[in-house]
């Protein structure tokens, strides 16, 4: 039961809201030391694995294209292209974009990522499909900064769903050549392609889930349009002098003390 | 020295941009703070194959003091007026996206005709990206590092959090977490019960991926400890069907945790949320309806 100390530091760490970087490092001080470790050889493990890691730092090669995009416009026209289309909402963004990550995740392809698609195109198209015929003061109201929140989140949501649950589609994924080398060392081979064609019934399972998400998504945008509207009826409403702006009911919690440490 | 050394130096030495850019940034209330935490890990990624493991130890607790002492913060970037940005939209119209999209597709080719992986064609397809922007928009190079270090300050400490929990989870493995969860399952499920094994099996791998932040991590041991001797051995599941969705229960258990940070940490500062934990918290319904799903699912087909 000592073995579990470094997961009851995490908890303990993350709870109080300490630095993740120190509950971290604590953590594995004190799993190091339940092993046997002495505090040098533990110190060489993490900067050891922490090298070995270096991948999934790799996204920061993306920020400078990503930035110089950005400052150029690139959000704002992605919101201006959305615009355009009236049958683009914020959910059918989503899904589509969901769609798109699952067929080309089960031809092994990585194709997106929160970095390079999410930040600059997804999330500011949805945004800006929920921002159509709202007035300047509608969009710069609590409301609306609370609504975008939520269509932001489903848009992460929408990657992570994409990514996860159909990359075992593609019969060469890592995931199922792990799942084929553990069993097989257990003495129950198993073939990929058997593998790869039951991953797909949770694939669909997934999409299914999404569609539910992002119609409800749209429905709840649909009704904030409608109370931002009564709110701010047009723009001779700008600066948001109307006292019923933030006394919705919109339970949407928002707690400050965790947008920055 | 293999392509994924050469991107590690240019994203070790372009993070070390941010660093000096940082230092010459008058206007950053942390400003010295800010610079060594992107030193320290510029050189963390662009020398650590060189570095005696025990120096990177260093950096690290080093880059741990920094962020938990407060001393990262945001600066001044030059970035331009909404009136100028809107302008320079309107003048480059939807070509903005060519260089966003030749990131994605370069990375799919370079990596189909060469077969080299993914992450090196991640590599070569930004930094052409980077080229075309930059002759495109009539930028010049630092610009779009002073770009780059915009968005690396406001992800903040959170950036280098997932390198921070890939190493931990060494160390847990060390201590044999896996084992003791694993003892501890087995132990509680009456194994006479195949509902009650299946059940033990997607539940273990998700609580373990969850403590781990990777359903990789997890697979192994809890597969060796509960889903094999008990699943398939003891019950006659079928091992292909079982392992594909014990694998898929424990991906349930990456979206429900924060120790999955770069899936739902750094995302929440990428997309500037309020609440670092809103994409966890909305996560946490559909992972578990789709957890019931992977355990109905090999139920159903794995015997």
């Amino acid at each position: 039961m000592l073995s579990l100390i470094g997961v009851v530091v995490i908890v303990v760490g993350l709870a109080l809201r300490l630095n993740a970087l120190l509950v971290v490092l604590v953590a594995g001080f004190c799993s190091g030391l339940v092993a046997g470790m002495t505090p040098t050889e533990i110190l060489e493990a993490l900067g050891h694995a922490f090298t070995q890691n270096r991948a999934v730092s790799l996204f920061i090669i993306t920020l400078p294209v990503i930035g110089l995009l950005e400052r150029n416009g690139l959000r704002d026209q992605a919101e201006r292209l959305v615009q355009k289309f009236r049958a683009a909402s914020a959910g059918r963004i989503t899904l589509s974009y969901l769609v798109l990550r699952k067929l080309t995740n089960a031809f092994g392809l990585q194709l997106g990522g929160h970095p390079a698609m999410i930040r600059p195109l997804i999330a500011p198209m949805s945004v800006g499909a929920a921002e159509r015929d709202l007035s300047s003061a509608a969009i710069a109201s609590p409301r609306f900064h609370s609504l975008s929140q939520r269509i932001r989140v489903l848009n992460a949501v929408s990657e992570n769903f994409g990514n996860f649950f159909s990359q075992l589609i593609f019969v060469a994924s890592g995931g199922l050549l792990l799942i084929k080398s553990v069993l097989d060392k257990s003495d129950a081979s198993v073939s990929l392609a058997d593998m790869a064609l039951y991953a797909i019934p949770t694939a669909l399972i997934s999409l299914l889930v999404m569609f539910v998400m992002c119609r409800r998504l749209d429905r709840n945008i649909r009704r904030e349009q409608r109370l931002l509207r009564e709110e701010y009826p047009d723009l001779s409403y700008e600066g948001g002098v109307k006292e019923s702006a933030d006394s919705g009911s919109d339970t949407h919690s928002i707690s400050v003390r965790e947008s920055q440490s | 020295m293999s392509g994924i050394d050469i991107l590690y130096l240019i994203t070790g030495l372009a993070t070390m941009a941010f660093a000096v850019l940082t230092l010459t940034d008058r206007d950053h209330p942390r400003r010295l703070g800010t610079s060594a935490f992107w030193m320290i890990f510029g050189i963390s990624l662009a020398f650590g194959g060189w570095l005696p493991d025990a120096v990177v130890g260093l950096a690290m607790l080093a880059l741990a003091l920094l962020a938990a002492a407060g001393q990262l913060g945001l600066g001044n970037y030059g970035q331009l007026s909404d009136t100028v940005r809107k302008a320079r939209m309107q003048r480059f119209g939807s070509r903005l996206f060519i260089p966003a999209l030749l990131i994605p597709a370069g990375t799919f080719i370079y990596t189909l005709t060469t077969g080299q992986s993914a992450l090196v064609g991640l590599g070569v397809a930004t930094l052409l990206a980077f080229a075309v922007a930059l002759l495109m928009l009539r930028e010049r190079p630092t610009t779009g590092l002073q770009e780059g270090r915009r968005l690396a300050d406001s992800i903040g400490w959170a950036a280098i959090l997932p390198q921070f929990l890939a190493a931990l989870g060494l160390l847990f493995d060390q201590a044999g977490v896996g084992q003791t969860i694993a003892e501890l399952v087995s132990s509680v499920v009456p194994d006479t019960s195949l509902v009650a094994c299946v059940i033990a099996y997607c539940l273990g791998m998700a609580i373990f991926t969850m403590l781990m932040g990777n359903g990789f991590a997890a697979f192994a041991v809890i597969t060796s400890g509960i889903g094999y001797p008990l699943v398939i051995a003891l019950h006659g599941g079928n091992p292909a069907i079982v392992g594909v969705l014990g694998m898929l229960s424990g991906y349930c258990g990456t979206l429900m945790t924060p120790m999955a940070a770069n899936f739902n940490i750094v995302p929440a500062a990428l997309l500037e949320l309020d609440d670092r934990y809103h994409i966890i918290r909305t996560q946490i319904v559909p992972a578990l309806v789709m957890l019931t799903a992977n355990i109905s699912l090999m139920l159903l087909l794995a015997f």
